[in-house]
């Protein structure tokens, strides 16, 4: 049994019964032709049972073939603190602005997770924010989220 | 005779000196993108889509194109000099490309791939410009049930060919759909899966879908590992770049076969240059006087894949363009910039914006050229590239997708969907579900409801008028055949011998 399988067709499933749930609520047909509800109870449906054949097709399944491939869980987990990163980088837009948050991200990634030395960390981060600056809100004047400091 | 006046007519509006910069400034992004692994056209051309608004829509599109066909161009170069594909389409390069570096032909491959890019890129726009205008001026006898019918069938060979399981591809398309669905109903302006957020009443912008799936997605998924690869040396000066006579010769019959398999594979929804580049290596191989050698350093082992992955581009513009139906991620996203930029690309596109569409065609013209000069003298310095800190160019990718998202809605509603949608690409790529169907649900989603509901609406309600009209039912029972091809042993082998 692949469980990544049968964990994503038990999370797709109950999507899709929420989809059949919501779109039930809405008009199915009305007097000028298909309503809102009828488009998305006909894929909600395939949806369940899609992901309902995903299920059982991995328990029917035998042998080492349908157990998936090995999961490497330090390369997961080095992918997911970047992800954790990243969204602490946007939790942080509001406090600290795009600048200071993207730079603070790239010294995470740079000396926390490539394990660069911290000079090079400070030095490639200042470099990809100021970079940052120069190019969008100066030169292409776009716009981006500023903080309490003003920048 | 219309079409000389109408690439006339392209060309005047390709060689502005403007549309020359973005045609150079596509064509240089397109070829560094193709040979940094881990970042493909779809990603770029997401992240800097929201950059584009404030262009002329016909540069913008020449610029994009530029960055989709200059990408193909740049992604044999990982292959032949690091044994690692720039591109997924350019895996197949790195059989004989690679050999043919370690054997000292390094400089021959590269010159060869660029060759047979140029010839095949080419022979992509020729046809590109002799088919679109025809096969528009046919669909404009579609009407809402024949353009549901090729939605389905545009979205099944999509699921057909996107990955081993059909049913995780359907998934997919289904998320795709759903996601579509969000936000205001355009019939009855009722909301759907908001969930209470009034951010969601317009629905979830493309572009938050696109980057977060494609750019951050495929960042997270190469930051697991933090490894360097070897870098054959690149040779210098530009003899040591051109192939011999003798490897020219042998790789006649490859720019043919590249050039027509290619483009053939590109009309065809969902199966892509990757699959075009192995059927015309395969053919190669299969007519070659030396098969044996094959994998060895053969010179027609690079110039056919890489002539078929490069033909492929024209090809898979020709539905997009002329039908509004894209048959790959790359292409759904051009299509939805399209809609973005407030034009509607279907058959009356080259009717309505002629000057975009012959000036799109005469930029690849131009675009294929200016590839050609770049990619046989300056490739020691586009290898260079691959001197950069993947910890530098990481975070850069990340900082362009913040600004890209940002910079359409003001909004960091849309960054936090952002964090979930680079997530989820993460979790598509690890569990094997691919991409390619989510976007094109997404993309087609809308327009797909939109036209079954005028369906219905025309029919008081009535399903059959889906198929009695004789090619909606054509394409729909194409569209039930492609979709039961899993419960048949032989077509299914053939499936998975396609996709594998």
């Amino acid at each position: 049994m692949n469980r990544g399988e049968v964990i994503s067709g038990v999370v797709l499933g109950a999507l899709g019964i929420y989809i059949v749930t919501e779109a039930a609520r809405w008009d199915y047909l009305t007097v000028e032709g298909p309503g809102p509800g009828f488009f998305p109870l006909w894929y909600g449906m395939a949806m369940v049972a899609l992901a309902a054949w995903l299920v059982v097709q991995n328990f029917m399944a035998k042998g080492a073939a349908a157990d998936g491939k090995p999961v490497n869980r330090r390369e997961v987990g080095r992918a997911l603190l970047t992800w954790v990163g990243f969204v602490a980088s946007v939790l942080l837009l509001k406090l600290l602005g795009f600048i200071l948050s993207f730079g603070l991200f790239t010294m995470f990634v740079v000396g926390g997770l490539y394990r660069r030395p911290l000079r090079v960390a400070f030095a490639v981060a200042v470099g990809c924010a100021a970079g940052f600056y120069l190019l969008f809100p100066l030169a292409l004047e776009v716009r981006l989220p500023i903080g309490i400091l003003g920048f | 005779m219309e079409m000389l006046n109408g690439l006339m007519q392209g060309f005047i509006v390709a060689l502005t000196p403007i549309n020359l910069m973005w045609c150079f400034i596509g064509c240089f992004l397109g070829t560094v993108i193709g040979i940094l692994p881990g970042l493909g056209p779809a990603a770029t051309i997401a992240m800097l889509l929201p950059l584009t608004f404030q262009m002329n829509p016909t540069s913008a599109l020449i610029m994009l194109a530029g960055i989709y066909y200059g990408s193909k161009y740049g992604g044999s170069t990982t292959s032949i000099l690091l044994n690692v594909p720039g591109e997924s389409a350019s895996v197949v390069t790195c059989l004989d490309g690679y050999q043919m570096a370690r054997n000292g032909r390094g400089g021959a491959a590269l010159g060869i791939a660029a060759i047979a890019s140029f010839v095949a890129g080419t022979f992509g726009v020729v046809l590109l410009m002799l088919i679109s205008p025809p096969l528009a001026s046919f669909a404009l006898k579609f009407s809402s049930p024949e353009y549901f019918a090729l939605m389905a069938l545009g979205l099944a060979m999509v699921v057909l060919l996107a990955g081993k399981s059909m049913v995780k591809a359907l998934l997919t398309m289904l998320v795709g759909l759903w996601i579509a669905g969000m936000g205001t109903d355009l019939f009855t302006a009722s909301s759907r899966f908001t969930f209470g957020r009034a951010e969601l009443l317009d629905g979830i912008d493309f572009i938050v879908v696109a980057i977060g799936v494609f750019a951050l997605g495929e960042v997270i998924n190469n930051m697991e590992r933090n490894e360097a690869s070897q870098m054959l040396p690149v040779p210098k000066g530009l003899r040591n770049l051109l192939p011999n006579w003798e490897e020219l010769k042998a790789c006649r019959f490859a720019f043919v076969n590249g050039s027509v398999v290619g483009f053939i594979i590109g009309i065809l929804p969902g199966a892509g240059s990757t699959v075009a580049s192995f059927i015309s290596y395969g053919i190669e191989k299969a007519v070659s006087k030396r098969p044996e050698k094959f994998g060895t350093g053969l010179p027609e082992g690079v110039a056919a894949p890489e002539g078929a992955n490069n033909a492929e581009t024209g090809g898979a513009l020709v539905p997009m363009l002329t039908l509004g139906i894209p048959g790959s991620g790359t292409t759904a996203i051009l299509l939805a910039a399209f809609v973005l930029w407030g034009l509607k690309p279907g058959p009356l596109l080259i009717q309505e914006n002629p000057q975009l569409f012959w000036g799109l065609v005469a930029s690849m013209y131009v675009g294929n050229v200016v590839l050609l000069i770049l990619n046989i003298p300056l490739i020691p310095l586009f290898a260079q590239i691959l001197k950069l800190p993947t910890y530098i160019l990481f975070p850069i990718i990340f900082g362009i997708s913040m600004v890209g998202v940002y910079s359409v809605s003001d909004s960091l509603f849309d960054l936090s969907l952002l964090t979930f949608f680079g997530l989820l690409g993460y979790a598509m790529r690890k569990l094997d579900y691919p991409l390619a169907p989510l976007i094109l649900g997404l993309v087609l989603g809308d327009a797909m409801e939109r036209a079954l509901r005028q369906s219905l609406m025309m029919s008081q309600g009535d399903l059959s008028i889906l198929v009695s009209r004789p090619l909606s039912a054509t394409m729909l029972v194409f569209t039930a055949l492609i979709l039961i091809v899993p419960l048949f042993r032989k077509a299914n082998e053939l499936r998975m011998k396609a996709i594998d």
